[in-house]
């Protein structure tokens, strides 16, 4: 009997110091940001110790938040759609590809996180700006006379957020893809499939897994951000990331900020709980493969 | 159900040949193997049958008709991959019925197509199982029927017993075999197994390094091969040096070193001159050990027993004869014969063959190179 439950006890001896750390590193500085969203802000930069409902009451009452709550998720959706689109054909490739040097693939696919990710965004000043390359193009060729109005606009927003995710996106359906037994498609194809039935039968269900984790990576982290829209976007195009940037940086009011990252942060986990518990649902239905 | 034809079929894949110039006709409901050691091309040919890979030269035909340019998906074929390939996403059923699918069968006949098929492989009722949730056995024969459900033109059958354990796959060939033989389809079988090839086939194609080494019955490549390559390949043949000194049209003479003059039928020794260097090929379990003197009509030789392999009710000798030594396979009821024990052996000349000797760069085709 003790020794039953000695032995029940001992995952969470093997636990402890990775638990150790998530409660340090994680748990602790999220209880004080909870514990900040009571405080109330008196003048910039002031605060003062409380328990008060004001800061919450202000975010479930004031619209502003509520829209960016909506363009949050908006433009999320559609950079995941859209990075999964572009991605799936990559990935696709190099999983399938003869080539020999399949490495050197996958290595131009990382080496972008070489370069920090704020120089990438800005490189699209210089790329699609009105004296970029893409206007001083067409304005040299005669095809416009005056420049092209791409930047500053969710047109920009997105290419930004597509640039820098798509890696992800296509490193995760990669992984998928790669797992796949290479005879199944040719199976189909005995069986009677032309080769983009084989492909639906075969390849894409076994490589959504992939395909799903890497929407959820691409969604919480576009969901997340705040760089990209501050840089590439124009006045209407912020995010909920930028209310908190603004809230912690401009207002040096730290318990809105507060309020606001702690909400966030529990929308973002909520996705990623429902969208995990119907994957796993959906990975039991198709079957132990 | 259908004759396949490769006329003089060539694939290379860049500076490999993986299959050279093959001419080889399976007859229609017949149960063909592909016999040939790893890389020798015998995948390579059930792929290009099955429409994988693309001939780069020479047509290959079914039922009389080329297929180079027929997609895949035309041809209906069925083909079992070694590992199986089963759809790991899909049921047993859904798996089976996928080829009824894509030949717009309607549901319910296509439902009861795949019970007849689960019977004929006797597994029924694991319909709504997952192919992961059966034995590497079973997976195996849900692959077959698989591939049969459709009444396919050609059965290929790509080392579909590799994967199984020594006992399942004795138990599997016996049925793989009998099924055939009940649905009467054309199969060619692709194993680098001998006793396997031996076992099933109605023909064995033997293969080697991407050239058809000999064709023929179970019995006539294994008692007549053709090239040395072929009598080593199957079971334990001993080659020795030897020299035509006489031949006509029904009898050929031959001097060994071991074994002095022999003289062969004429259908033994088909392949050679009549005169020159030869090779004589025996089969381990024809050479006969005794300790008496040799029984008439047989030549004899003196041997030492180097050393013995004791199976049971067989022993394998391994023998030192003059300068050569040689294998011998023998039933035994008492002890088997001790190391360094002095015998004679002897062996019956219409039990042997004799070849030409192989040219100088190895193992060659039937005709050298
Ligand atoms: N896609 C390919 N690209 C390059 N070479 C190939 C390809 N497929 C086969 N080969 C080569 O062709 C030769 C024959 O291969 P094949 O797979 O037909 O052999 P096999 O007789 O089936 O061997 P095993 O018993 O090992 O399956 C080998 O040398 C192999 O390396
Ligand atoms: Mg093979």
């Amino acid at each position: 009997m003790a020794q039953a439950r000695e032995q029940d006890l001992r995952p969470w001896y093997l636990l402890s110091p990775a638990l150790a750390a998530i409660a340090l590193l994680v748990v602790v500085p999220m209880s004080f940001i909870l514990v900040y969203s009571f405080y109330e802000n008196i003048d910039l930069g002031l605060d003062r110790p409380a328990f008060q409902f004001g800061n919450w009451h202000e975010l479930l009452t004031d619209s502003y938040y509520h829209v960016a709550i909506w363009k949050t998720l908006r433009l999320s959706v559609i950079v995941t759609v859209l990075a999964a689109l572009m991605g799936y054909v990559p990935a696709y490739f190099i999983a399938f590809t003869r080539f020999h040097h399949k490495w050197l693939l996958l290595l131009l696919l990382i080496i972008p996180f070489w370069i920090s990710f704020i120089i990438r965004t800005l490189s699209w000043i210089h790329i699609m700006g009105n004296e970029g390359v893409i206007n001083a193009l067409l304005l040299w060729l005669g095809v416009i006379d005056q420049p092209l109005h791409m930047m500053y606009n969710e047109f920009a927003v997105v290419v930004g957020f597509i640039h820098v995710f798509l890696p992800y996106m296509i490193l995760n359906v990669y992984v998928s893809l790669e797992g796949i037994d290479r005879n199944l498609e040719p199976a189909a194809r005995t069986l009677g499939c032309t080769p983009w039935q084989a492909f639906l039968e075969v390849t894409l269900p076994l490589s959504l897994p992939g395909l799903a984790a890497g929407c959820l990576l691409v969604f919480v982290l576009t969901a997340g951000s705040y760089v990209t829209p501050l840089i590439l976007g124009g006045p209407d195009d912020f995010l909920f990331g930028n209310l908190i940037y603004d809230a912690v940086m401009s207002e040096l009011n730290w318990p809105m900020g507060a309020t606001l990252s702690f909400t966030l942060l529990v929308l973002l986990g909520l996705v990623v709980v429902v969208y995990s518990r119907f994957m796993r649902l959906n990975q039991l239905t198709k079957a132990f493969g | 159900m259908a004759r396949v034809e490769l006329q003089s079929v060539t694939k290379s894949f860049g500076q490999i040949t993986a299959v050279k110039k093959a001419d080889v006709v399976f007859e229609e409901g017949s149960f063909t193997t592909l016999l040939g050691p790893s890389g020798c091309g015998k995948t390579t040919i059930l792929r290009m049958i099955a429409g994988l890979e693309a001939p780069s030269a020479g047509d290959i035909l079914i039922g009389g008709r080329r297929i180079n340019d027929l997609p895949i998906h035309k041809r209906n074929l069925g083909l079992v991959f070694q590992n199986y390939a089963l759809f790991p996403h899909k049921t047993i059923g859904q798996n089976i019925a996928f080829g009824l699918k894509y030949r717009g069968v309607p549901k319910a006949e296509a439902r009861d197509k795949v019970r007849q098929a689960l019977e004929i492989v006797r597994l029924p009722g694991v319909e709504d199982r997952y192919p992961t949730q059966l034995s590497g056995g079973q997976q195996q024969r849900i692959a077959l029927a698989r591939a049969i459900v459709i009444e396919p033109d050609v059965l290929l059958l790509d080392e579909p017993l590799s994967a199984l354990d020594a006992n399942l796959r004795e138990e599997m060939r016996v049925e793989l075999k009998s099924i055939q033989h009940r649905i009467g389809v054309t199969s060619i079988f692709v194993t680098h197994d001998q006793s396997e090839a031996l076992a099933m086939s109605d023909r064995i194609v033997v293969m080697s390094a991407g050239e058809v080494q000999q064709e023929g019955a179970p019995e006539e490549v294994y008692n007549t091969p053709a090239t040395e390559f072929v009598a080593r390949f199957l079971g334990a043949a001993n080659l020795f040096d030897a020299r035509v000194t006489a031949a006509d049209d029904r009898l050929v003479e031959l001097e060994t070193a071991a074994f002095g003059r022999l003289t062969l039928p004429r259908d033994r020794a088909a392949r050679l001159g009549d005169a020159g260097p030869a090779r004589l090929v025996v089969r381990a379990e024809k050479l006969a050990l005794s300790e008496a003197a040799a029984p008439p009509g047989t030549v004899s030789a003196a041997a030492t027993v180097a050393a013995v392999d004791y199976q049971g009710q067989l022993a394998r000798y391994f023998l030192q004869i003059g300068d050569s030594q040689a294998q011998a396979i023998q039933m035994i009821d008492g002890r088997p014969y001790p190391e360094g024990a002095e015998v004679t052996v002897s062996l019956r000349p219409e039990d042997c063959t004799a070849l030409p000797p192989a040219s100088p760069d190895g193992e060659s085709g039937p005709t050298g190179r």
